[in-house]
């Protein structure tokens, strides 16, 4: 019986770890996404006028007030198709994610970027430095630098929910998991992988972004008590 | 009347006409009126609240007044917020909170502006800002962060990179009174310095003593208005008003008449 797992574990791994490729793919995707809709949110929400702040609050409210699978759906049998759009079940499942993550990353950019105070605009306008000058090369450095905790969270809630990409057929760990344990009737051994790959993941992205954080730190700044 | 060429011809490099602030239903500014010639220094004394570093943030339209205008070397820095840059870079700003960029170290802090606005390149830009920290006294901390300086150090960066940008006039806003009284002094000797070697200043500040050694005149804000002004001896000994007498004998108690 144990004999027959273990067999079982080490032919399923090579079909599993082709899903981990997957499940890095749809993380990856979907962290790069918010990230470049993040951050121009967060500046227009924080610089905006209060039309443009507007408009990104709403957006946030909206990917923030429902849960992931019913976005999902709606974007993937429901507005895609609406508009024409052929995308793939992966390209999907990045897509909303991405959109997602978009609206928790730009609040944690929007709070690091208040965090700043505005002495340091006002000193950056007195030099003559135009104010997206300020942004880009004063505000945000330092933003960055103290979003890396709270970004750290994202990447794990992200992680997790991006299992939930099987709902639409996405070959990743999960889904794949779930193929082979309805082939064998061996569920437990197969769901315990898929776990340790997870919680593997989990680890390792959130201690790189913790050794980033060491990295870039301001010297003199949070030193290690 | 041309006060372009006026102001051209009798020196003066700033020129500060009927400035008027509201802040909601707040009149903070009452129309204010003051000039200042080249190299020499004014410092504006008055309660808090009674509208001194709204002037100053007015000056170079930080805060935008509703009334009232500001000519620089007799171009006017009112209604031309197109050109504001090009006023700011010739207004150096010093803070009551120093406002140091914390992820820089205190040379490229002084550096930033000469490269961000003047597209200086990089290797003059750092010899600039190194001969600046230089002035102020503080070469061997150029490649510190701010968060590794003390309060003095900080404030000195902050001079030094508001002289880097070789600007006209200096305004400072209380540039001492978020220090430790014993960073005080070397704050002070820096501006003493710059004042003696001939720069225009237009200083806020509640040392009295750097005002009465120091400044060309004193101008005393009360309740949005000026209340008084003149040299320091006739502040000091001769005030129009008793209410300036009144807040000069308060200021000495609490800071001191120590300083010469």
């Amino acid at each position: 019986m144990v004999g027959k797992n273990i067999l079982l574990i080490y032919q399923s791994i090579p079909f599993l770890l082709r899903g981990l490729v997957v499940t890095i793919g749809l993380v990856g995707g979907a962290l790069g996404l918010g990230f470049i809709l993040g951050i121009p949110m967060a500046i227009g929400q924080v610089y905006g006028n209060k039309y443009i702040s507007g408009l990104i609050s709403i957006y946030v409210w909206f990917f923030r007030g429902l849960p992931v699978l019913v976005l999902l759906f709606l974007f993937y049998f429901g507005l895609f198709i609406l508009f024409n759009l052929n995308l793939s079940e992966f390209t999907s499942a990045v897509l909303v994610l991405g959109l997602i993550s978009a609206a928790y990353q730009s609040q944690i950019f929007r709070g690091s970027i208040k965090s700043i105070g505005e002495g340091q605009m006002l000193a950056a306008i007195s030099l003559g430095i135009k104010k997206y000058d300020a942004i880009l090369s004063i505000i945000l450095p330092q933003a960055l630098r103290i979003s890396i905790p709270g970004w750290s969270n994202e990447y794990a809630i992200l992680l997790k929910d991006s299992a939930i990409a099987y709902a639409i057929g996405v070959m990743e760990v999960l889904t794949r998991a779930q193929f082979v344990a309805t082939r064998t009737y061996k569920p437990l051994p197969i769901f315990f992988i898929s776990a340790i790959i997870f919680i593997i993941l989990t680890y390792g992205g959130v201690k790189l972004l913790a050794l980033l954080e060491k990295k870039v730190r301001i010297p003199g700044y949070g030193e290690e008590r | 009347m041309n006060l372009e060429k006026a102001d051209h011809d009798n020196g003066v490099v700033l020129r500060v006409e009927d400035i008027h602030k509201t802040y909601g239903k707040n009149e903070i500014l009452k129309g204010v009126s003051f000039h200042i010639k080249k190299g020499e220094t004014i410092v504006i004394i008055g309660a808090s609240g009674s509208g001194k570093s709204t002037l100053l943030r007015c000056i170079n339209q930080l805060t935008i007044p509703e009334k009232g205008r500001i000519w620089l070397e007799g171009e006017e820095v009112t209604h031309h917020m197109k050109e504001i840059s090009h006023f700011r870079q010739r207004i150096g700003m010093v803070f009551q909170d120093f406002n140091l960029f914390d992820h820089l170290c205190a040379v490229r802090n002084v550096e930033i502006g000469l490269i961000k606005v003047k597209k200086m390149d990089k290797k003059q830009a750092r010899e600039i800002a190194m001969e600046e920290l230089r002035r102020v006294g503080l070469e061997r901390q150029a490649n510190q962060y701010p968060a590794q300086l003390s309060g003095g150090q900080k404030q000195r960066v902050s001079i030094a990179r508001a002289l880097a940008m070789n600007p006209t006039v200096m305004l400072f806003d209380e540039p001492t009174s978020a220090l430790d009284p014993e960073l005080i002094g070397e704050v002070l000797e820096v501006m003493r310095d710059l004042a003696m070697g001939g720069m225009t200043m237009v200083v806020v500040t509640h040392e009295m003593g750097f005002a009465r050694s120091v400044a060309n005149e004193i101008i005393f804000i009360e309740g949005g208005k000026i209340l008084d002004q003149g040299t320091p001896h006739k502040l000091f000994t001769n005030p129009e008003h008793e209410r300036t007498r009144q807040f000069i004998c308060k200021i000495d108690e609490l800071y001191g008449k120590t300083e010469k």
